[in-house]
């Protein structure tokens, strides 16, 4: 591979970068009780929630900061943080003329189907922006057939019981440092209920913006399907450009009962900071889901190539006999930008079968992790679960990592995992070469090749975007 | 039982410290204020850190052992002790009773043969007094006390254990075998040092057979240096045939220069606790290491092996293979690294780690690693856990083999791949007959050993 190329990939610039102006309701910045409380209030939220979140807030006081990632973290103030940032509304928009314009023009930019393309893509969407949902668009057609789609806040006001049953029931807030805050604070997110038996017909849609200077996000996302029932969820996310660092704490809790079936696909494109590692989102994310009842099949697809940090684990806990767990990803890293992601499996119920394939590309000077558990419980009999983790080195100053975690109690479990390192060979791109095809354009097929196997899990209209995403984050690679 | 082992540990060395530097080599006491400070801030490695997550020592040093300071000789029946060997094997024949070098009336004149050659072969303790220039270059240069809180452990407290240098040019053709012996009446911890050292072009075999006499309480704290200079070459193999009661902790940290090639091969048949960390650093070019290992657990047994294999320069190779056969209630734990430095293009380093459960109530932890920062490497790992294949049982049993004797030629054939990688042909039908023994639930100790599990 010639050097040019190298460098060229290594510089792809962030097309995303735009701020939108828009007016946002600030409180201080800073973190105590008052603020919670202050958030809480703002949000008109019952007494319940409340004590939730203090409760989490004081167990938070009680942490530290997780290290044991391979990965090198700024020092955090998290009192130099804003954590409540939302558009200014008047009153909660009918139509379209009432959404602020500036916003319209945002969402414009990332091609958000939210009003003319909305019955051609065939998507719902929910768009979060700056944490309060401003638009949920096919709510109605949702409704007749039971489902609930809607932003969390409007879920605790209108089905607190569901909400109040579920919400810390996967990621309790004493989970983790970042669980724990993200519950004392979170401002918004999805709430989803799919019925008894009902297959919804469209994939679910969130598209999340970080937007005021020095917000952290913290959204809270839980989804739940009831018997037989079935939903594939997207949630993908680009952000502004930013000189200073910003931190997202996100959690996602999935609950799926018996033979019911979740997809979660995810595309995460927050700036990852510039060519000499300045700025960059800080992403903690806690997903996890809960298969709770018999032959529930849980789906995680992630394409994140963005985030100047990203730790980040989708799990599922294969509580219910004959579950699924599947977990398939693909993570760039570029230029300082750093990753330490992978899964856990948590097999429970017995004749649990988990399958993991995880795909990781750095260049520049950044460092990608895999970091996996595989944990087989004394009584999951007949538990099976498929490793697969490969990493592709693009430079030679980058760094690529595996550790994965396997913890077996039984005796009937077969697990396997199996990783690979590799680099691009000369012999590919001179077989490329040989049949005309450019070294820059041999670099972007092979690379799109190897992440091909991941990709083919999205969804139609994800699987465009998220080659749209390596491209441009291998940028000068691909032709 | 001591409330918090450190904390006497402590006592122990600032209560005893004058004895103990007065009865070892001033070199040796060099490097225990620095080591001790080390400890005194880590402590013995809980399940908190990242290292001993599957395998907690605080509980094994917590057990009130005697600590042998003040040197006092035991009386040593070697008559005993030759039972323990592996039989008919040709070799150097040496002992360490606990921690303290012996060598045998019968291994004497074969001692004054090596001698001549240039061979030094004893004490580390007397070496370290009568050549503490030469034994200086080396000593505490591999390991690292602040990095591991055992190894500072014996750092602080060793005063004695083997000492091997083989000069230029020197190749041994027997294997130097040592038997590595706990023994004592009461409940007894030991921190045996060994340092070994091939310069250019050497050759030399170790074959170390760990064992417990008294059904007392053990702990061993072993900390093995070795030095392998340019094109040397080197094989370490490990029997450990210990019983329930016993604690074994041992770092085995391999230094390996330009074109030097090294084999370790650490077996584990009986034992109670152990702990085997194992490192090799690849310094410069060429060098080419395989690293296996096998371990059989039932009853209690808990076998921890953690291996690091450090791709220091280009061009170098690393084959690494681990597998475990767990009955019972025993406990399995691997964890093994390959770390590739930035500038170590062209490294192949592989590794591979397969299990076996026999029973639900064994356990199976694994942790393989990589740490890659050099693009142009071929590196790869691959870690299984899984049971014995009904269809291969099938197979067998169709054919007139018991269940029991099929279950047992499967088993050994999933360890024989390990079992090969020995390259002295009559140690590697030793070890097989060992291995199918202890299979067969023959063997609780070596051949001719009184002391049962």
């Amino acid at each position: 591979m010639s050097e040019n190329i190298v460098d060229k990939v290594t510089q792809g610039e962030y097309k995303y970068g735009f701020v939108t102006d828009i007016e946002t309701d600030v409180i201080q910045k800073g973190l105590s009780e008052d603020i919670v409380r202050l958030i809480s209030k703002k949000k008109e939220e019952p007494e319940w929630l409340l004590e939730y979140r203090l409760k989490a807030y004081r167990h938070w006081l009680s942490l530290k900061e997780p290290r044991w990632a391979h990965l090198n973290i700024p020092e955090i103030d998290y009192q130099n943080i804003y954590y409540y940032a939302a558009p200014k509304k008047k009153e909660s928009p009918k139509n379209l003329e009432e959404v602020d314009p500036e916003l319209l023009k945002t969402f414009d930019k990332l091609g958000i189907p939210l009003e003319e393309q909305k019955h051609l893509s065939g998507m719902a969407v929910d768009a979060v922006m700056d944490i309060i949902s401003v638009k949920t668009t096919y709510k109605e057609n949702l409704a007749e057939l039971g489902i609930i789609f809607c932003s969390i806040s409007e879920a605790v006001k209108n089905y607190p019981d569901l909400v109040k049953s579920y919400l810390g029931s996967v990621v309790p807030y004493t989970d983790n440092f970042y669980a724990a805050l993200n519950s004392a604070v979170f401002s918004d997110g999805s709430f989803v209920y799919i019925p008894k038996g009902v297959r919804c017909p469209m994939e679910l849609s969130t598209y999340f913006r970080i937007n005021a200077a020095n917000t952290g996000q913290f959204e809270r996302t839980l989804i739940i399907a009831d018997d037989d029932s079935y939903v594939s969820y997207l949630e993908g996310c680009t952000a502004p450009m930013r000189d200073e660092n910003q931190l997202h704490a996100a959690i996602v809790e999935l609950v799926v009962h018996d033979r019911a079936e979740i997809k979660y696909s995810t595309v995460q494109n927050w700036y990852p900071g510039d060519k000499e590692g300045k700025g960059g989102i800080y992403n903690f994310v806690t997903k996890r889901a809960l298969c709770k009842g018999v032959s529930s099949k849980i789906s995680w697809t992630q394409v994140e190539t963005g985030s100047a940090i990203t730790w980040k684990y989708p799990s599922c806990v294969l509580l219910g006999d004959n579950s699924v767990g599947e977990f398939y990803s693909v993570a760039v890293t570029n230029n300082f930008q750093q990753a330490d992601t992978g899964t856990k499996m948590i097999h429970i119920g017995k004749n649990t079968r988990s399958h993991i394939v995880s795909k990781g590309i750095s260049a520049g000077k950044s460092q990608n992790s895999y970091r996996g558990l595989v944990k087989v419980s004394p009584k999951a009999t007949g538990a099976r679960n498929f490793s697969q983790c490969d990493s592709l080195l693009l430079g030679d100053q980058c760094g690529a990592h595996t550790f994965p975690y396997m913890e077996i109690n039984n005796d009937t479990a077969i697990v396997e995992h199996e990783a690979t390192t590799s680099k691009i060979s000369e012999d590919q791109i001179f077989y490329c070469n040989q049949r005309g095809i450019s070294t820059e354009d041999a670099v972007g097929l092979i690379v799109n090749g190897y992440a091909k196997e991941v990709i083919n899990k999205l969804p139609m209209e994800f699987a465009v975007e998220a080659q749209n995403l390596l491209q441009v984050s291998l940028e000068g690679s691909v032709g | 039982m001591a409330v918090n082992a450190e904390q006497s540990y402590i006592e122990i060395y600032n209560e005893f410290q004058k004895t103990l530097c007065a009865k070892s080599a001033p070199l040796l006491n060099q490097y225990r204020e620095e080591a001790f400070r080390a400890f005194k801030s880590a402590g013995f490695p809980s399940r908190r850190l990242e290292s001993h997550k599957y395998t907690d020592l605080t509980d094994a040093f917590a057990v009130n052992y005697g600590m042998n300071l003040n040197r006092i000789e035991y009386t040593i029946n070697s008559s005993d002790l030759i039972k323990c060997e592996v039989q008919g094997i040709n070799s150097y024949l040496f002992f360490i009773v606990n921690d303290t070098f012996y060598c045998p009336a019968s291994s004497q004149t074969e001692m004054e043969e090596l001698r001549s050659k240039g061979v030094l072969i004893g004490s580390l303790n007397e070496y370290a007094s009568s050549h503490p220039e030469l034994v200086g270059q080396y000593y505490n240069k591999i390991v690292h006390a602040d990095e591991e809180a055992t190894v500072a452990f014996n750092t602080t407290f060793a005063q004695d254990g083997f000492f091997l240098y083989v000069p230029e040019n020197v190749r041994l053709e027997k294997p130097i075998q040592i038997i590595s012996v706990m023994h004592a009446s009461m409940p007894t911890l030991a921190n045996a040092r060994n340092l070994i050292v091939l310069k250019e072009n050497s050759e030399a075999r170790v074959l170390v057979c760990a064992h417990t006499m008294e059904d007392v309480e053990f702990m061993s704290n072993r900390v093995t240096e070795v030095y392998v200079d340019r094109n040397a070459v080197y094989d370490h193999y490990k029997l450990e045939n210990t019983h329930s009661k016993s604690s074994a902790v041992s770092s085995l940290a391999i230094r390996q220069m330009q074109g030097s090639n090294v084999l370790v091969n650490d077996l584990t048949l009986h034992n109670g606790l152990t702990r085997n960390t194992v490192t090799i650093d690849l310094t410069e070019e060429h060098c080419e290491t395989l690293l296996c290992g096998m371990a059989v657990g039932d009853g209690k047994q808990h076998v921890d092996n953690t291996t690091h294999i450090n791709h220091l320069a280009p061009n170098c190779k690393s084959n690494e293979m681990y597998k475990y056969v767990m009955d019972d209630e025993s406990t399995g734990a691997f964890s093994g690294k390959i770390y590739v430095a930035p500038h170590a293009q062209k490294t192949e380093a592989y590794q591979v780690n397969r299990n076996v459960c026999m029973k639900s109530t064994a356990k199976m932890y694994t942790k393989p690693q990589l740490e890659i920062y050099a693009d142009d490497v071929k590196c790869s790992h691959g870690a299984s856990t899984g049971q014995m294949d009904d269809n291969a049982l099938f197979y067998l049993r169709s054919r007139g083999i018991p269940e029991a004797e099929a279950k047992m030629l499967l088993m050994f054939a999933f360890v024989n791949d390990v079992l090969e990688n020995v390259r002295i042909s009559a140690l590697k039908d030793k070890i097989k007959i060992l291995v199918e023994k202890r299979f067969r639930g023959e063997l609780s100790k070596c051949s001719g050993c009184n002391v049962c599990r």
